[in-house]
């Protein structure tokens, strides 16, 4: 299962907090605001699915715009997951593996995009990589057009979703512990050695997660790719612009799109998250 | 989330919760949802000072978001003549307006930037009675400086000219389509915006070479862009359609008399000579 189970003799580390023995139960009255979280969670979908037209549900989403719209979300988002994590393991290694000043202000910045508008993350895309912008005046120079591409989808999704890769994985990073690390070493294991068979190996379930949620969000982005790359069918309109744009003449349609895309993302959500835990 | 937060591992690494990736799995759901549920706008927008309590009658304009600027004008000199009154405004893209009263929304004046948004608010019984009262063309917005020379809605087609239109679901999305018709000339442009506004907005920052916006537009962008006229659009007129809506006046009885006396002075002082020259002054025409 999990890196830390996986050698419970070889960790200092008290395990009881992630037993799976039952310990002591949960007082009675958690359980009442744990149902009404659930709910706040669940209604509104299960509101959402209510008004689904189930009888043109297949019309509606083998459009040519819904069928590309999908095939666009997946392929943008599987890229940015990609780009977290070649991106996010090794920032997040350096945040948790090393200590130097101002790490604590690197971490508030990595953390950034959690906290600004989708909408502000698109503006501040478009000053930095638009054609007028920071990089982008000298991109077009050289005749790279990021703007109103798929690229720019990708950008603004890897903008967004980066923060949950990392997190996620110096979390698992740091609960893991250098303990293993360290014997590896003494061993006379280099440091790419230890890092490719030891520690990534005890953060897989961490970084999976990370993963997952950072597809997640790359799925559901929508203010900063609006602002930054624009809508066109096929080249720059995800599901979330599709539903949007949908909402205007065909608020059926766009429901039955709402209602994909909750679908799509239960399923990676599930299917990966399940799969690591069991 | 702050980097205290962040760093929930590092003083007590071995307790960090493995529930804690279950409920990001959750979160994560919440933040695909909150994607899908963005730019339905907030609350509605008071305008005017009354605060409605009291004998002074009280509207809500649903009006499209062209139309802002003028009617501002228009409800404040509403206003003045009945004194004690209060007309607030709910400026949006038409479709929205209409999704949001077929929603149960309280308004009790629509204004629409097309007829087809209108007619379906007709059919779903939200209007009576509607009358156009003003129109609206479309034109090219360029850069200042028009960096791609463009002189025509032809030159829109050329290669390597990166144009921005509105989609064809919306109002200004469907009267370019009428102009492509009209001058044969089939734009692929880089992107089809939502709001004409966004397009605008691509224009003004420099993003794209041509946008296809209405006059009244243009004219409120300033000096931000250049006007290329389109002889074309005069033969692609969107109406502006209003009435009054069925619900108007509100549930409350003792109000809905001097509510919905106050929806018509609105809808008449649209159709009437003071609206008439606020309408002009932003750059519509009459139907």
């Amino acid at each position: 299962m999990t890196g830390s189970t996986a050698a419970p003799h070889l960790t200092r580390r008290p395990t009881t907090g992630r037993s799976r023995r039952p310990g002591p139960g949960l007082p009675t009255w958690v359980y009442v605001p744990a149902v009404l979280g659930i709910v706040v969670v669940v209604l509104p979908v299960v509101g959402m699915a209510a008004r689904v037209g189930w009888a043109d549900l297949p019309a509606l989403l083998s459009s040519p715009a819904a069928l590309d719209a999908l095939r666009l979300s997946l392929l943008t988002s599987s890229a940015s997951t990609l780009a977290c994590i070649v991106l996010g393991v090794p920032l997040a290694l350096v945040l948790a593996r090393t200590r130097f000043p101002g790490q604590g202000l690197l971490r508030a910045l990595v953390l950034l995009p959690l906290v600004l508008p989708p909408v502000v993350g698109g503006l501040a895309l478009l000053a930095t990589f638009g054609r007028t912008g920071l990089l982008g005046a000298h991109l077009e120079a050289l005749g790279v057009r990021i703007a109103f591409s798929t690229v720019a989808v990708v950008l603004a999704q890897t903008f967004v979703a980066l923060p949950f890769l990392v997190v996620g994985l110096e979390g698992a990073l740091r609960t893991a512990g250098r303990d293993h690390e360290a014997v590896a070493a003494t061993l006379g294991a280099s440091p790419t050695h230890v890092l490719a068979r030891v520690t990534l190996p005890l953060t897989l379930p961490g970084l999976v997660s990370g993963a997952v949620l950072a597809f997640a969000r790359s799925l559901g982005e929508f203010g900063a790719t609006l602002t930054f790359a624009g809508s066109l069918q096929g080249r720059t309109r995800t599901l979330p612009l599709e539903i949007y744009l949908a909402r205007e003449a065909d608020p059926d349609a766009a429901l039955a799109l709402a209602l994909l895309l909750v679908v799509v993302a239960l399923v990676v959500v599930g299917a990966v998250h399940g799969r690591s835990r069991s | 989330m702050t980097a205290g937060e962040a760093g929930v591992g590092r003083g007590r690494p071995s307790r960090r919760p493995r529930s804690w990736r279950r409920s990001a799995g959750l979160a994560a759901l919440v933040a695909v949802l909150a994607g899908c549920g963005a730019g339905v706008p907030s609350a509605q927008t008071p305008s005017g000072s009354a605060a409605g309590s009291g004998a002074g009658a009280s509207i809500t304009v649903f009006a499209a978001a062209s139309l802002a600027r003028p009617f501002e004008e228009i409800g404040a000199q509403v206003e003045r003549t009945h004194p004690g009154s209060d007309v607030r405004f709910q400026f949006a893209g038409s479709a929205d307006l209409v999704t949001q009263l077929r929603e149960g929304a309280p308004g009790d004046v629509l204004a629409t930037a097309d007829e087809a948004s209108m007619a379906r608010a007709a059919s779903a019984g939200l209007v009576e009675e509607t009358a156009p009262f003003a129109t609206n063309t479309l034109t090219i917005v360029v850069p200042t400086g028009n960096p791609a020379a463009i002189t025509s809605f032809a030159d829109l087609a050329h290669d390597g000219v990166a144009t921005v239109v509105c989609a064809p679901q919306v109002p200004c999305g469907a009267a370019t389509e009428r102009v492509e018709a009209l001058t044969g000339v089939r734009l692929s442009p880089v992107s089809e915006e939502n709001r004409v506004d966004d397009v605008l907005g691509k224009i003004t920052s420099g993003q794209a070479d041509a946008g296809v916006v209405y006059v009244t537009d243009a004219l409120r962008a300033g000096e931000a862009v250049a006007r290329v006229d389109v002889p074309e659009a005069d033969r692609a007129v969107n109406r502006y359609p209003i009435g009054v809506l069925a619900g108007a006046g509100g549930a409350d009885a003792s109000h809905r008399g001097p509510n919905r006396a106050l929806a018509t002075a609105f809808v008449d002082a649209v159709r009437g000579g003071p609206g008439r020259a606020a309408l002009t002054r932003a750059g519509f025409g009459t139907p």
